[in-house]
């Protein structure tokens, strides 16, 4: 590996994160030096500015960059793989920021300030995870998200819950950490290096030469520290206590954002460094020996996130057993590894993220109404805003997997390949518990159209809201009449084939 | 030339009264009453359109449309490695599945006209109405498994509504039953059909959902294709494939759904219900069950033969004990279907004539008898038989009505029900005739019941509450007549049904094993 000089690399494509850095610190100056009294609302357009600006070069790094582009042998790396991420947690920002601005009206949380570049720098946090191959960015990446993450789900500071959601998420949060700090410790130790590539090959010669327990011990540390970014089992115990004391836009992100990182974490770092262990026989360990684990986690997030889910009467805490489920379902492309994982994956985080996205601004407007976050909360909605009510029936109907929508198809392509790859049973438990989930989705169906609500009145839709409701709701349904769209713009512009070390070895 | 794209027209062509009564507002019962109803005409007379110009001796798929739809990109464990798998629109009918648009048609504009007794939240039990008909058109067009699945789900959504909402008192639990059970349907039936597309490719070795082509690969003998696929796979599937269809139909240990939502649905939904969306349940068994898999269908023709036994003979037991007539009729629905499976177990022309038969007359038999519950209960409040009686002396016609839907269900001769229960029996006689003969014990039982409740209403003492009850109103006659008319029609022309029927037939009966006539 030669070193290079740092100023001779080219670094107008690291705009997007330098940009959202830039936004952070000055939103951080400003709210210092704005008066106590004056109105923050111009921080949360400044940051949703800094958002779409950011978007923005990265859609321009898409179109001008070939090959990915490696800084400081990959400590940072911006390729087509961290692109499709970056996108997602943008529009995921974008919306969280939208909803905020609605939120705020209600006068609850009064540190604006705070609240807005500590959503930028768990940006940030989001956007290196996903845009690196060496262990130390990636983590100082998870730690910048989820130090973020710990302040924005407290920052209720006078509500008994948001303290209590904080402290377990702090708690939980740091026990992960150590876990998957630990793994990585013994992947340095073997291997000798922090960078992913280098590491595939170091991991395949330890584990040949007599290491192999101590490669998959790693390998397990860091998939249980790991769960927890991603909300799977075995570490998904914090997600209902964690999503009911958050402000309601926070757990969105939770939901949606934080879990997309995790995610594009687990397979950057798994994909990345244990791709190339083989086995005595010749085979891929990774494939045959490791993926029984991935479904069974998979599996068992399904079962306890679908089951759990059916008996409660918060929505809150539904929609967090119902994430949990989800995270089992995205788990299945990792599970039966299709060298087009990434694609079923990108395109099950997109369908997740409209139908969330949708779902949590219906549930904000509901709560914020009704002062509840009861399932009673949603009676009678149909007849106080029909809007509202059809397009959350079109994001719960995606959840459950119900054509027309995108949730479907994202569902249908994760079980093509699961069956494909004669994963049977793992296909099976992913229809048999999607059949259960059907009951508590088509519970709040129940709930908004035929019990009778406490009041008739109609239900005050700011602009925001509405927007973030119409246009989710929409792009949920055209996507799953018209799903090839997508299909064709993942393979376009992010052809990923290329960024993992084990395909091409392209290691430098 | 309208005919390439007819069928889809007639699917999409209820969006057209949905765009329509999404403008108007909720308070004008009247307008939405009137959009709803002539809604259902325009895929009428394009049905009818399709009846005209139905060649009858075609054997093939005719209005046939093919548009690419969807790519998709799979992976193989081998790294790097990409192929697509393709997805088509693809819409075709043949003899068996262009009567069963027709009926669809003229049963979803008689319910439309029905629901002139909802009362309640109109706007949005017209719209989900013709989002309902769109599901059952396409069901039946559909051409590949993809899109009959898409359809067949579709229609379970507006179903939930339309129970949950427009129901009677227990209607939300009726709702749920439906949704959780044909959703494990649904569920089987998807695993069924990924897993026929990912292992079982068409003739020229390409994954394929078409419904022609995957049936054509099945039936080649010794298909190179298919020697990595072991027999009991494909058992497997034909039995999954008829439990999914089979808790539609409804077959007899998965029918609890059927009765609820019988009992606790509106009398206009029930007569889609009972007239056109069990006979998916029929419908899918014989194209996709059937017809992919006539070997292990035939293997399996005795335990359909014995499910079916128990549903005619369990169905008519029961329905004789019950004491609510939509009780009754839900019964005489589960032991009706029963012939139709026994149609099926007769493996051989006469019998699959029988079984489609059956699905068309009992379509409009029980459309026509829940028509009626509905009237009787807009001037009587209730369905209980202790309750009713006498109705012939303040309602005559009605009370006519019913009788004559009676005869043609316990299958008097001119009418559609003998027809078909002659011709499933005659096509189980010929290679199962000690079950058919048990079987023709269910007939019996059907009169006796039948004639129990309907005399019980219509005769006897009369309530004084009913005395200044008035017969049918004009707009409750026309359904009656039309459906009646239809009904004696099949009696004494069957040929009307049977001439499209014979060509496909032909087509689908030479693959079974074992064939006789």
């Amino acid at each position: 590996m030669d070193v290079k000089d740092i100023f001779s690399y080219n670094w107008s494509y690291l705009l997007p994160e330098l940009i959202i850095l830039g936004f952070a610190t000055a939103l951080s100056l400003l709210d210092l030096a704005m008066g106590k009294r004056t109105n923050r609302a111009v921080l949360a357009w400044l940051a949703l500015a800094g958002v779409l600006l950011s978007g923005i070069f990265v859609v321009v790094n898409m179109v001008t960059l070939n090959a990915p582009y490696s800084y400081m042998a990959d400590m940072l790396r911006v390729d087509g793989y961290g692109n499709a991420f970056k996108l997602l947690f943008l529009s995921g920002v974008a919306f969280t920021l939208i909803l905020s601005v609605c939120y705020m009206k209600q006068g609850e949380i009064t540190h604006q300030g705070e609240y807005y570049y500590l959503l930028l720098t768990a940006l940030l946090g989001a956007m290196v995870m996903a845009s690196s191959a060496d262990l130390i960015t990636l983590f100082v990446g998870l730690e910048l998200l989820s130090l973020s993450s710990y302040v924005l789900v407290g920052l209720r500071k006078k509500s008994l819950n948001a303290n209590e959601s904080s402290f377990k998420y702090v708690v939980s949060g740091g026990i992960a950490t150590a876990f998957t700090l630990f793994g990585m410790s013994y992947m340095y130790g073997l291997g000798g290096t922090t960078n992913l590539y280098l590491l595939a090959d170091r991991l395949s010669e330890a584990y040949a030469g007599g290491y192999a327990f101590l490669v998959l011990l790693a390998f397990a540390f860091v998939v249980i520290g790991l769960s927890f970014k991603i909300s799977a089992v075995p570490n998904h115990m914090w997600a209902p206590d964690v999503y009911q004391g958050a402000p309601t836009p926070i757990t969105a992100f939770l939901a949606v954002v934080s879990k997309t990182a995790g995610f594009a974490m687990v397979f950057r770092l798994l994909f990345g460094a244990f791709i190339g262990l083989a086995s005595p026989a010749g085979g891929s360990v990774l494939m045959e020996n490791l993926s029984p684990y991935i479904s069974v986690i998979a599996a068992a997030s399904m079962i306890i996130g679908n089951t759990m889910a059916l008996r409660q009467t918060n929505v809150k805490r539904m929609m967090a057993y119902s994430g949990i489920a989800q995270a089992g379902y995205i788990l299945v492309p990792f599970a039966t590894l299709t060298s087009l994982f990434f694609e079923q994956s990108v395109f099950y985080l997109f369908a997740y993220l409209l139908a969330s996205f949708g779902a949590f601004a219906v549930l904000m407007l509901v709560f914020r109404d009704q002062q509840s976050e009861e399932l009673k909360s949603f009676a009678g909605l149909y007849h106080r805003s029909p809007l509202v009510a059809v397009a959350m029936t079109i994001f719960l109907l995606s959840m459950a997997g119900i054509p027309v929508t995108a949730g479907f198809i994202g569902k249908f392509y994760l079980f093509v390949s699961a069956i494909l790859q004669h994963h049977y049973w793992l296909s099976a438990v992913m229809i048999a518990t999607s059949v259960i989930s059907y009951y508590y989705y088509f519970g709040i169906i129940r709930q908004m159209y035929m019990r009778p609500g406490a009041t008739e009145a109609p239900l005050p839709l700011p602009k925001g809201v509405a927007f973030v409701i119409v246009l989710t709701a929409l792009a949920t349904f055209v996507v799953g009449i018209v799903p090839g769209a997508v299909f064709d713009f993942v393979q376009a512009h992010f052809n990923p084939s290329f960024d993992f070390g084990g395909m091409t070895s392209s290691s430098k | 030339m309208p005919n390439s794209y007819l069928l889809s027209l007639i699917t999409l062509s209820p969006l057209v009264a949905i765009v329509i009564l999404a403008f108007v507002p909720k308070n004008q019962g009247g307008i939405l009453k009137q959009i709803g109803i002539l809604g259902t005409l325009l895929p009428l007379v394009l049905s009818f359109l399709l009846f005209a110009n139905f060649n009858y001796g075609d054997p093939h798929m005719q209005f046939v449309e093919k548009v690419n739809w969807i790519s998709i990109p799979v992976g193989n464990p081998q790294m790097g490695e990409v192929f697509s798998f393709t997805i088509n629109y693809e819409m075709g009918v043949d003899g068996v599945s262009m009567p069963l648009i027709v009926l669809t048609a003229i049963i979803g504009t008689l319910a439309a006209v029905a629901s002139w007794q909802i009362k309640k939240r109109l706007k949005e039990y017209f719209i989900l109405f013709h989002l309902l008909l769109i599901g059952m058109f396409g069901v039946f067009a559909a051409q590949n498994l993809l899109l009959f699945f898409i359809f067949f789900e579709l229609t379970l959504v507006p179903m939930y509504f339309l129970i949950g909402i427009w129901g009677y008192s227990d209607r939300e639990r009726a709702a749920n039953t439906f949704l959780l059970y044909n959703g494990v349907g649904s569920a089987i039936m998807l695993i069924a059909f990924l897993i026929i597309y990912l292992t079982i490719p068409g003739v020229n070795g390409n994954p394929t959902m078409n419904f022609g082509e995957l049936a054509a690969a099945l039936s080649t003998p010794n298909n190179p294709m298919l020697q990595h696929v072991s027999p009991s796979l494909l058992f497997g599937l034909f039995l999954a494939l008829f439990i999914a269809f089979g808790i539609k139909l409804p077959v007899f240990p998965f029918h609890t759904w059927m009765l609820k939502v019988h009992v606790q649905a509106p009398p206009s939904i029930v007569m889609i219900h009972s007239g056109i969306l069990l006979k998916m349940g029929a419908y899918g068994l014989l194209r996709i069950g059937i017809g992919f898999f006539p070997e292990q269908a035939y293997q399996f023709a005795t335990w359909m033969a014995v499910l079916g036994l128990i549903n005619v003979l369990y169905g008519a037991v029961l329905a004789f004990v019950q004491k609510d007539l939509k009780m009754v009729l839900a019964y005489s629905s589960i032991s009706h279907m029963g012939i139709v499976l026994l149609g099926f177990a007769a493996m051989n022309s006469i019998g699959f004539q029988g079984a489609i038969f059956q699905v068309i007359s009992h379509g409009f038999i029980s459309a026509l008898m829940f028509f009626l519950i509905g009237v009787i209960w807009e001037r009587t409040e209730t369905s209980m038989i202790s309750e009713l009686g006498g109705l012939a002396k303040s309602m005559p016609f009605i009370s006519g009505v019913l009788l004559a839907a009676a005869m043609a269900s316990l299958g008097l001769p001119g009418m559609s029900g003998f027809i078909s229960e002659f011709l499933a029996f005659l096509g189980l006689f010929g290679v199962k005739p000690v079950m058919a003969a048990v079987g023709t014990l269910g007939i019996i039982l059907t009169a006796v019941y039948l004639l129990r409740a309907v005399l019980r209403t219509t005769f006897g003492p009369m309530p004084d509450r009913y005395q200044g009850a008035a017969d049918a109103q004009p707009i409750e006659v026309i359904p009656m007549v039309v459906l009646l008319g239809f009904i004696i029609l099949i009696g004494i022309y069957p040929a009307v049904l049977s001439e499209p029927l014979q060509e496909t037939l032909k087509n689908i009966v030479p693959i079974v094993p074992g064939m006789g006539g």
